[in-house]
């Protein structure tokens, strides 16, 4: 082969091994991202249907229900605005507790109910999730303004 | 605060105690002042052929590694005599804190993590200036002077936004306590390795800014900054296979990988190091890829950058946090641009002059280790972009999303197959140019005995699927051509001890490191073809069975450690109705802190562990608990592969001819008059 040819075909198989490349990172990412909602926007359908996806919030106080067989969960994720029931069946982690931020992941059925596959709190007491401080935050907004607005009405 | 410690009441023995703090930060001050000057005129001297400036880099060197370590033991002394008017002390420690968990809190948040980054940094340009003594002198100058200039970045940066030794006045009562997930041995080496690795890499940079700068670009900056690049790879090796068993038994999910963006920012160095000592040695040996391995040897650095910044600044798991301080985004960001910007700039003005290197055919191991090398920073990249992507996705208001384990794996296995194919040939292959048909024949045996076991094995273990069987047959390529590569070097007839002994540390040391990949994929795929995991509710006396054994719940006590109260539960294990193990799994509430924590229990076995651990009580029942069984074949044969591939390194490295060559080089530059 000339060297002409042969740099030639470097660059063909650099460029093969580099689109198909691409397209596996472009393809892995369309099939593996799960989206964020806060109970709010769940609430106003804004999340996709027969799509897993994530809700972030807090644990509502005195919602969290054992089920008999210990492991079925059932608990309520909010934003101070809006809640979404949730229904869980495995082992908590450990710093799943009422009042805490929270982040779960899961269908919403046509019942309104998540059924979640993972949940997860963080490592850290006082740390919460951002997507979790997010929901509240965007939720204490909203608050803000419909209180802003009753006066008027 | 400096004139606080004026000499004359330095006799007073309290107060010099009370001030301990203030001396590591005054320590602080003037290591920044020596690093400086050590980013300053060695360069200086270097590039005016003045002796006297360069001469002044191995002094400031020492120098600045004594101020450091200074600088460190205040902040270790802080913890162990629990000074809480010191603010980080009082974030991170407790009174109760048994004392080894004091001492590892001084890396247990941001400001500390960062100056042991320094310390080490300060560590590994103290070994540079000792162990540089076959080097020219203008070489040894512009090394040190830009891990002077790094140091001088990093200095900066603890000094104006977190410092260690801000006070907190009035001081705290007690302090707020470390976080209990970082109570465990495997805490207390698992950063400091990890460190090593990444400020290793700041070697390998500073060689290739070296050799840049000096224009000077043949082989000998390889031979040069080989080993200490392997030396840092040995490291970061063991710090993310430590970080990833202690995920494995402390975290209580059993998982040993779980793809969270604080990982892969030690895993993306890691790759690009393992390309970077593969190129290192095409360099080297054959004057091939300069360019190539002076690219990576500045991305392995600039990685690891990113990743010590992402890992303790919060940008990751909260882009908030960037908000929060933005003094400390803003310096990182701009610490970032200014390092890589400024190295590419070097290497875009330079590289012109580097050349392309020894030519090489499209068959030939050069090219395997090239293809193998654009795989492993693939492989890096497509890491880059699933831990990124969420951020950039959010900074440009498109949303909150997160990219899981499916996309890394997904984007890795098809990476991954190719690699291990080219590494099973890259040892037999020839250098310059081989032939196609002469290498498959040697090598037909070796892949077909390798294709026969992947093949059969799986139908021993009870369950055949696509995925052990390909896990299996990379694995057994790996080994079946790495014996063809042993008996071609040691078979045949007369003296095998000689020919044994003949062959090169370095020639063992990657037979290793390569065996340990082997073993590697072999606990990878079994574990997670084969693993069994189980939560259920466990009533005192209830029994499971699973994979073989029968677990029988002996319900919990109540406990007291040292800074917990824990429920530990008695679990039995047997099998065919003989005892195997009782294992204790624990559920801990720390008393400082209040959180609670999983304890999980382990039997190892060279084929498998039993993974105990504690959910929750149940409530309204007679003392039964949420429990998790699994089982987990072959586990550890993952950290026993990432060990060999370590001592694979240790091996490569002890290689006299790396002594010896640098020898012959400088008599070679002797003889130049250089």
């Amino acid at each position: 082969m000339k060297p002409r040819q042969k740099r030639a075909m470097f660059i063909v198989a650099a460029v093969a091994g580099l689109a198909a490349a691409v397209g596996l990172v472009l393809n892995a990412l369309e099939n593996n991202v799960s989206l964020y909602f806060t109970p709010t926007q769940v609430f106003n359908n804004e999340a996709p249907h027969g799509r897993s996806f994530r809700i972030g919030g807090v644990v509502e106080e005195g919602s969290v229900k054992r089920e008999t067989d210990g492991l079925t969960v059932n608990f309520v994720i909010t934003d101070m605005h809006k809640s979404i029931p949730v229904v869980y069946k495995g082992i908590l982690p450990d710093l799943f507790t009422e009042g805490k931020g929270v982040v779960a992941q899961g269908r919403v059925e046509a019942d309104g109910v998540m059924r979640a596959d993972e949940v997860l709190a963080k490592h850290d007491e006082n740390y919460m999730a951002p997507e979790a401080a997010d929901a509240l935050k965007k939720a204490e907004a909203a608050n803000a303004a419909a209180a802003k607005e009753t006066p008027i009405k | 605060m400096v004139g606080r410690a004026h000499p004359t009441i330095t006799n007073n023995y309290l107060k010099v105690i009370s001030m301990i703090p203030e001396i590591g930060h005054f320590a602080l001050i003037i290591a920044l002042f020596l690093a400086l000057c050590l980013g300053v005129l060695p360069i200086i001297g270097a590039a005016r052929d003045n002796a006297v400036l360069s001469g002044t880099a191995r002094p400031l060197a020492y120098g600045q590694f004594v101020l450091l370590a200074v600088a460190f033991l205040c902040l270790t002394y802080a913890f162990v005599v629990d000074d809480f008017s010191v603010l980080y002390v009082a974030q991170h420690s407790n009174s109760q804190l048994p004392v080894i968990y004091k001492m590892s809190a001084v890396w247990g948040g941001h400001e500390g993590s960062l100056l042991l980054w320094a310390f080490l940094l300060g560590a590994w340009i103290l070994a540079v200036a000792m162990f540089s003594r076959h080097l020219p002198g203008e070489m040894v100058a512009r090394v040190l002077g830009v891990m002077g200039l790094v140091s001088v970045g990093f200095l900066l940066f603890m000094l104006l936004t977190s410092n260690p030794f801000d006070r907190l006045l009035p001081a705290a009562a007690d302090g707020r306590d470390l976080n209990p997930l970082l109570q465990d041995p495997g805490l207390v080496i698992h950063p400091p390795m990890l460190y090593m690795g990444y400020v290793g890499f700041s070697v390998a940079f500073a060689f290739a800014i070296a050799a840049l700068l000096g224009g000077r670009m043949d082989a000998t900056w390889a031979r040069w900054s080989r080993p200490w690049t392997t030396v840092a790879w040995v490291f970061m090796t063991a710090g993310i296979s430590i970080g990833s068993w202690w995920a494995y038994y402390e975290l209580g999910w059993g998982g040993w990988w779980f793809w969270d963006p604080v990982e892969n920012a030690s895993f993306m160095p890691w790759l690009i190091g393992t390309a970077l000592i593969h190129s290192l040695a095409v360099t080297e040996k054959r004057g091939a890829f300069k360019s190539w391995t002076v690219l990576l040897a500045i991305a392995a650095f600039s990685l690891s950058l990113l990743g010590t910044f992402l890992v303790r600044s919060g940008v990751l798991t909260s882009v908030h946090s960037f908000a929060a301080d933005p003094k400390r985004g803003i310096f990182i960001l701009s610490f970032l641009v200014i390092v890589i910007g400024a190295s590419l700039l070097l290497f875009a003005w330079r590289a012109p002059k580097i050349g392309l290197g020894g030519k090489f055919d499209l068959l030939s191991r050069e090219a395997l280790l090239l293809s193998n090398n654009v795989l492993l920073s693939v492989a890096t990249a497509s890491v880059f972009i699933g831990t990124l992507y969420p951020l950039f996705m959010d900074a440009l208001g498109f949303g909150k999303l997160s990219v899981g384990p499916p996309y890394f794996e997904a984007v890795f296995v098809p990476l991954i197959v190719p690699m291990v194919l080219m590494m099973g040939l890259g040892p037999l292959a020839r250098w310059k140019k081989f032939s196609a048909p002469e290498l498959a024949k040697r090598v037909r045996w070796a892949f077909a005995s390798a294709v026969l076991i992947a093949l059969l094995l799986p139908l021993t273990m009870g369950q055949w699927t696509a995925m052990i069987a390909l896990g299996l047959l990379l694995a057994f390529w790996i080994i079946t051509s790495m014996i063809l590569s042993l008996h071609e070097r040691l078979g045949g007839h007369g003296n095998f001890m000689q020919r044994a002994r003949g062959q090169s540390l370095s020639y063992y040391g990657m037979q290793l490191a390569h065996l340990g990949v082997a073993i590697f994929i072999i606990g990878v795929t079994l574990v997670s073809g084969y693993e069994t995991e189980r939560d259920v509710r466990m009533d005192v006396g209830d029994t499971l069975q699973a994979g073989g054994y029968e677990f029988r719940f002996n319900g919990a006590t109540d406990v007291e450690g040292p800074n917990y109260v824990a429920a530990r539960g008695r679990v039995s294990v047997s099998q065919d109705g003989k005892l195997v193990t009782e294992l204790f799994p624990e559920k801990r509430q720390y008393n400082a802190s209040g959180m609670p924590m999983t304890e999980a229990a382990i039997s190892p076995g060279l084929l498998g562990d039993l993974y105990v651990s504690l959910g929750e009580p149940i409530p309204d029942s007679a003392g039964a608990w949420a429990v998790r069984v699994y089982i987990k074949p072959f586990v550890d044969w993952i950290w026993a592969g990432t060990l060999l591939m370590g001592l694979g390194g240790v091996l490569a490295v002890s290689d006299r001819r790396y002594r010896m060559r640098r020898k012959t080089k400088l008599t070679m530059l002797a003889a130049e008059g250089k």
